[in-house]
C-alpha cells in the first residue's frame, strides 16, 4: 500500500510553518492515490511540539529529540530520515525546499538509493506514477518529469503549497527509534547559531513584502523601505544587489537563489528586475513597481507602475496609506 | 590542500527569459544564447583558487582540480577556470541533456576518488536545472561531510579541517568540517574576506563583486596546461538518470499591469481595483 512520509523541521521548540506545506503536498497525493501520511519531525523540543500539528491529516507523527538530532546536520538526520522511510515502506518521502529541505533531502535520496524530484510547484498521478511539475531556467520553464525509481523523494516549493490548515482527526503520536549514524557525522561539528533577529513576518508567509534594490544606495536609506513594510504589517525583501551592499541580512534576498515569495501584494523599489530576481517574485499576487527609469523590466510584471524618484514616492506612499488606513 | 572544483555550463544566465521550447515541446532551446559557467560553479572555483595562493606573493600553495562534464565545446569553459589559476581540467565526455544529479555525481565521485581532493567545491546549484541535489548525493557516495549553502570557508595550513559558514533560515551556523568533505557555495562567497587560508595577509583585498579578471597573459598560460578527457565508460559508473522530462511548457504571463500617474492613484487602486489594502 503506497504511503507518504512528510520530513518536518523544527524552530526554537516549534514545528516550523514550512512543514505544514510539505502536509499539503502529501494530503494532495493522498487526494490523487488514496495514499494515507506520516510525518516525521525530528529535533529538540520535538516531542512536546508535534502536538501542535496533530490534526494536519496524518495517521501517525513521530519524534524523536534525542541528543544526536537535537541540533541539525545532515549526516545524522539523513540516515535517521531514510530509516524511519525504509522500515515504514513509504514510496514517497518529501519536504518543503527551504534551506532545510534542499541540504537534507538529497542525502536522503542517495541513502534510499531513491530518484528525486527537486522544488515541484505540482503533482499528477499517471498510471501508478506520478508526474511532477517543476521550474527551471528561473522560472521561464515548466517542465513535466518523472522520478523513475519506485521510491520518489520529493521537495516543494512553498508559495505553490499553502500551509495545511488543521484537517480534524488526531494523529498517533510516537518515538521514533534512532539510528546508528554514518561515520561522516563523527566530521561534523556545529560551533554556532547566530540567530537573526527580526520584528517582522517572516519573509515567506508574510501576505505583503516590500523590497528594495539597488536604487535605495544605502543602508540609511533602506529604512524608507522598511517603514513602509511596518505599516503595512509587512516583511523586508532585497534584491541581491541591495544584499551586497549591505543594505538588509543575506536571508532576505528575494530571487532564484534567495527566497521564492508570492504574497498577496509585492512592493518592488528601486530594484529594475533582472530574471533572476523575476524568479522569486513572479508568482505574487499584486505586483507594484516603483522606479524611476520606465524602461525597467520590473514594469512588464507590475500591475501597477509609478514611474518616480523611490525618494520622493516612497516617503509619500507612507503618507498616503497612513490616510487610508485610518 | 588539493581540491576538485566541478562545474557545469549554462546558457547565458542573464537571458534565460531567451530560451525557447521546441514545438512538440520536447526540448528546451538555447540556440543564440551563449555558453558560460554556471555562475556558482565559477564562485566555487573563485574560492577554490583563494584557498590554495598566496594572495599577497600572488603564488599558488596547493592544487586545483577542475572537472566537468559536457560535449568537447565545454573546454571553453575549463580554459577560462585554468586561467583563473586552477592546475589540470578533466573533462568527461557526455551530452548535456543526459545527466542529472545522480549521474553527475556518480562521475563526480569516481573521479574524487581517483584524485583524492581534501575539499571537493561545488555551486549551491546551476541556473538552468535547479535541481540542487549533486553536492549532497556526492558527499554521501564519497562518505564525506557536507555543507550547502556556504558562504564563507575558513581553514589553516596543515589543519585537516575547515569551518565554513553556512546561510539558514533564521540565522547564519558555523560548523567544522573534517576534511575530506564537499561544500557548495553561495555567492556571498565572493565577499573580500569570505575565504581565508590562513596564508594570505588580511591586508589582501579580493574584488567582492565578481570572479577574478583573466588578462591574455593568464588565458595564454592555460592553454598549455593538461585537460584529460575521460569517458563515462571508462569510469566505469551507472550512467542512466533517475528522472525523465517528459515535456517543457512556458509558464502562464502575467497580465499586463497598467502606469499609475501618482502615489494617490496607486493608494486609490489598491485600495478599490485590487482591494489589497
Amino acid at each position: 500500500m503506497a504511503r507518504t512520509l512528510v520530513i518536518g523541521e523544527m524552530f526554537e521548540d516549534k514545528v516550523r510553518t514550512p512543514t505544514l506545506s510539505a502536509v499539503t503536498f502529501a494530503r494532495k497525493v493522498k487526494d490523487l492515490t488514496g495514499a494515507a501520511f506520516d510525518v516525521l519531525v525530528p529535533g529538540k523540543g520535538s516531542k512536546g511540539a508535534v502536538a501542535q500539528i496533530a490534526a494536519c491529516g496524518a495517521d501517525k507523527i513521530f519524534y524523536n529529540e534525542s541528543a544526536p538530532y537535537a541540533t541539525y546536520t545532515a549526516e545524522a538526520y539523513a540516515p535517521f530520515v531514510s530509516a524511519v522511510a525504509h522500515s515504514g515502506g513509504y514510496n514517497v518521502v518529501c519536504c518543503t525546499a527551504d534551506v532545510y529541505g534542499k541540504d537534507l533531502m538529497p542525502r536522503v535520496a542517495a541513502t534510499l538509493d531513491a530518484g528525486m524530484a527537486s522544488d515541484i510547484v505540482g503533482v499528477e498521478k499517471s498510471g501508478d506514477d506520478f508526474i511532477f511539475t517543476r521550474p527551471i531556467y528561473a522560472g521561464n520553464v515548466l517542465a513535466r518529469m518523472k522520478v523513475t525509481t519506485g521510491l520518489k523523494v520529493v521537495t516543494v516549493r512553498q508559495t505553490e503549497f499553502a500551509p495545511a490548515e488543521p484537517a480534524g482527526g488526531k494523529a498517533a503520536i510516537e518515538e521514533a527509534p534512532a539510528t546508528a549514524p554514518e561515520d561522516a557525522a563523527a566530521r561534523v561539528e556545529v560551533l554556532s547559531f547566530e540567530k537573526t533577529r527580526s520584528e517582522r513576518p517572516e519573509l515567506t508567509e508574510a501576505k505583503i513584502v516590500v523590497s528594495g534594490g539597488r536604487g535605495f544606495k544605502n543602508p540609511e536609506n533602506f529604512k524608507l523601505a522598511e517603514q513602509l513594510a511596518d505599516l503595512l504589517g509587512g516583511a523586508v525583501g532585497a534584491t541581491r544587489a541591495a544584499v551586497d551592499a549591505g543594505m538588509v541580512p543575506n536571508e532576505l534576498q528575494v530571487g532564484q537563489t534567495g527566497k521564492i515569495v508570492a504574497p498577496d501584494i509585492y512592493f518592488a523599489i528601486g530594484l529594475s528586475g533582472a530574471i533572476q530576481h523575476l524568479a522569486g517574485m513572479k508568482s505574487s499576487k499584486v505586483i507594484v513597481a516603483i522606479n524611476k527609469d520606465e524602461e525597467a523590466p520590473i514594469f512588464s510584471v507590475a500591475d501597477y507602475g509609478l514611474v518616480a524618484d523611490l525618494f520622493q514616492a516612497v516617503p509619500q506612499l507612507v503618507e498616503e496609506l497612513k490616510k487610508v488606513k485610518g | 590542500m588539493k581540491i576538485l572544483a566541478a562545474i557545469k555550463r549554462v546558457s547565458d544566465p542573464d537571458n534565460a527569459n531567451k530560451v525557447k521550447i521546441s514545438a512538440d515541446g520536447k526540448a528546451v532551446t538555447t540556440e543564440g544564447l551563449a555558453w558560460d559557467v554556471n555562475p556558482f560553479c565559477l564562485y566555487g572555483v573563485e574560492a577554490a583558487i583563494r584557498l590554495t595562493e598566496d594572495g599577497a606573493k600572488k603564488a599558488r600553495i596547493g592544487e586545483v582540480v577542475v572537472a566537468t562534464l559536457g560535449p568537447q565545446d565545454v573546454g571553453i569553459q575549463l580554459r577560462r577556470c585554468l586561467a583563473m589559476g586552477a592546475e589540470r581540467a578533466i573533462r568527461i565526455e557526455a551530452e548535456d541533456t543526459k545527466l542529472d544529479g545522480w549521474v553527475v555525481a556518480r562521475a563526480l565521485a569516481k573521479l574524487a576518488e581517483q584524485e583524492k581532493p581534501d575539499l571537493v567545491i561545488l555551486g549551491k546549484q546551476v541556473v538552468d536545472g535547479e535541481s540542487n541535489q549533486t553536492a549532497q548525493i556526492l558527499a554521501k557516495m564519497l562518505g564525506m561531510p557536507q555543507s550547502t549553502n556556504v558562504a564563507g570557508i575558513e581553514t589553516q595550513p596543515g589543519d585537516g579541517s575547515v569551518t565554513v559558514t553556512r546561510e539558514v533560515d533564521g540565522g547564519i551556523v558555523k560548523t567544522r568540517l573534517t576534511l575530506p568533505a564537499v561544500v557548495a557555495v553561495s555567492e556571498r562567497i565572493l565577499a573580500s574576506r569570505a575565504v581565508k587560508n590562513g596564508v594570505t595577509p588580511e591586508t589582501v583585498q579580493y574584488p567582492s563583486d565578481n570572479v577574478r579578471y583573466t588578462p591574455l597573459p593568464m588565458i595564454k598560460r592555460a592553454e598549455k596546461k593538461p585537460l584529460d578527457l575521460k569517458g563515462l565508460a571508462d569510469l566505469g559508473i551507472d550512467a542512466t538518470p533517475r528522472t525523465a522530462y517528459l515535456e517543457f511548457k512556458a509558464p502562464p504571463a502575467r497580465k499586463a499591469g497598467v502606469k499609475v500617474e501618482s502615489v494617490e492613484q496607486l493608494v486609490q487602486k489598491l485600495k478599490n481595483e485590487a482591494r489589497v489594502i
